[in-house]
């Protein structure tokens, strides 16, 4: 592994080559504050047809970034979502035009703590307003405006990123004729909450965080971030599926060492996740984005609750959940189809049986991703005909 | 549990049905009756589906569908919120069918019925002479594998809406793919000779 500063020197150097949008109207978010002049990374894959009919926006989750497929030119890895996305798959880029922006409050070019602060010429670090989902959604709508789309075929997210499609529909009701909302929540619950918590508060504990200073000795608290990471992989998958593939199975070994080492392979893997992680992201970001998450409540927004966020919509609706997920369960996933139903909305939905928890929208998931390509390309039909 | 017999009685629960409606199809299958629907009276289709394979299916042909079992999930459909509600040949098979009924009529202002007429002659001879429960084109299974927990005739579930209260608006039995309509003054014959009856009702 190289030094955390030969890190971000060498990240910043390649940071330099991310497609970005310079967004100038001013953004107001919900805190209070404006940001202006900000910009706002984002990837297309596959070609705009000449009717801009063909265009489907991902929104990205909470470790995501606008690299959904192909190889992630930061990372050098398989794009987050190539299981889903690139040609010939279900959201197929021969046919269709996919794009995707990194949320403000993240690390992969758009605005965030990272950025110099004008004020001060110096990182935002914790100076960095707190934002919210649909300030990220807000930002992201400003592309659609640059690319020349009016209306996309569809757009799509799961977990944070189901999050943002369902306020990006309830925000703009005329701007997509689909959306398939995966594995996600109109609100974040307790549990939601207190899982994000353990992510900041192991960020917060690790000294090297210093109160979010960490960037002027430029290095990053990697064992808290790391930790964070963990968490997050621990509720991402299932029991049963965590069993199946770890067991009481030993790392490398064939008895216990009697030692903190890592014995099992559990344990192996999450070292390994936590640590590939802190070379990637930003551990203020992950302080930011979850806190997004936390606010999200659609239904707060309304005086009428979820039904009366949808209200009015023409969109068309699919929401898919995994049967074995429990961070966002089909239960927060029904509650939105019946917001949607009690609206009046065209929704269809479908629960994927699976062991594989939360997880699965990443997997390869025969019966979710025959499902996925089965609505984007019915509605394309339907979008292609209506005009 | 739909069978070869669909076809005709998809043609009858069309024609029950006027243009430009709204209408849920309480498992609603491949949703085969949802695109005759939609294509030829301009209907605004809605499906409830069990079945994973069947609700890909719906997905695939553009079709809205919800997955779920309608025994516990209807409450999720707002009162009066479909102009018709579907349930075809599935009544028999719920664990609560009077439950469900009142679901149905609760969320439609109309609701259409279909079942599988257990007064139907080859049942009553089969049960009669050969002493066994019937097997038939409209029911398939045997005894031990059936899917359908309460059979019941044309005749039960007309005196069964008397007795509720509930308003019989049409009732239609199926033979051999010839309709016939059923009024109280011919419901003994017509329940010993149709194989499918459809209720309109609400």
């Amino acid at each position: 592994m190289p030094s955390l500063a030969g890190l971000f020197f060498w990240m910043n150097i390649k940071l330099e080559n991310i497609r970005k949008l310079e967004v100038s109207k001013p953004l107001k978010l919900d805190c209070g504050k404006t940001i202006n002049n900000f910009p706002l990374a984002y990837e297309t894959y596959g070609k705009l047809n000449a009717d801009k009919n063909n265009a489907i926006l991902v929104f990205h989750a909470l470790t995501g970034d606008q690299y959904v497929t192909g190889t992630n030119p930061i990372t050098n890895k398989e794009g987050w979502w190539v299981t889903a996305v690139g040609p010939g798959k279900a959201i197929d880029t021969n046919k269709y035009f996919v794009i995707c922006a990194n949320v403000i409050g993240g690390c992969m070019g758009s605005l965030g703590p990272r950025n110099i602060n004008p004020e001060t010429n110096q990182p935002y670090g914790l100076n960095f307003p707190v934002i919210t989902i649909r300030d990220m959604v807000r930002a992201q709508e400003t592309l659609l405006e640059n690319l020349g789309i009016k209306k996309l075929l569809c757009a799509t997210g799961g977990s944070m990123g189901g999050m943002q499609l369902l306020q990006f529909c309830s925000t703009f009701p005329d701007k997509t004729f689909s959306a398939i909302p995966i594995a996600c929540s109109a609100s974040h619950s307790a549990q939601n909450i207190a899982l994000n918590e353990l992510a900041r508060q192991s960020i917060m504990a690790d000294p090297v965080w210093d109160n979010g200073k960490y960037f002027l000795k430029n290095v990053q608290p990697k064992n808290g971030l790391a930790v964070a990471r963990m968490v997050g992989h621990i509720s991402y998958l299932s029991e049963k599926g965590m069993q199946e593939k770890f067991g009481r199975k030993l790392q490398e070994k064939a008895d216990y060492e009697f030692s903190f080492n890592a014995d099992f392979q559990v344990e192996s893997y999450l070292r390994h996740q936590g640590y590939a992680f802190v070379e990637r992201f930003d551990a203020n970001s992950i302080l930011y984005i979850t806190r997004a998450m936390d606010y999200f409540d659609l239904s707060k927004q309304f005086k009428g609750g979820l039904v009366e966020a949808f209200k009015n919509q023409r969109t068309k609706f699919l929401v898919i959940s995994f049967s074995s997920d429990w961070l966002y369960t089909t239960k927060d996933n029904k509650d939105i189809v019946i917001a949607l139903n009690a609206s009046g909305a065209d929704v269809s939905y479908s629960e994927i049986v699976t062991d594989k928890g939360h997880d699965s929208f990443l997997l390869d998931e025969p019966d979710f991703l025959k499902t996925l390509k089965g609505f984007i390309d019915s509605m394309y039909e339907k979008f292609k005909n209506e005009k | 549990m739909r069978n070869l017999k669909m076809k005709s009685e998809f043609k009858v629960i069309a024609n029950l049905l006027p243009d430009n409606t709204r209408v849920l199809d309480v498992g609603c299958g491949d949703g085969s009756l949802m695109s005759l629907l939609r294509k030829d009276k301009n209907i605004e289709v809605r499906g409830l589906e069990l079945n994973q394979n069947n609700v890909q299916q719906c997905i695939h042909k553009g079709l809205p569908v919800i997955q779920g079992d309608a025994e516990t999930e209807l409450h999720q459909f707002p009162n009066q919120s479909f102009d018709y509600v579907i349930l075809s040949q599935t009544l028999q098979a719920f664990y609560d069918p009077n439950k469900v009924m009142r679901e149905l009529l609760r969320i439609g202002k109309s609701v259409i019925v279909s079942i599988p007429n257990f007064g139907f002659w080859k049942v009553r001879i089969n049960l009669l002479f050969f002493g066994k429960m019937p097997v038939t084109k409209t029911l398939p299974n045997t005894w031990y594998n059936t899917p359908n927990l309460h059979m019941c005739t044309i005749k039960d579930l007309f005196n069964y809406c008397e007795e509720k209260k509930i308003k019989i608006k049409k009732v239609i039995g199926i033979n051999n793919d010839k309709t016939s309509l059923i009024k109280n003054s011919n419901l003994e014959i017509k329940n010993l000779f149709s194989e499918i009856g459809i209720f309109l009702i609400g």
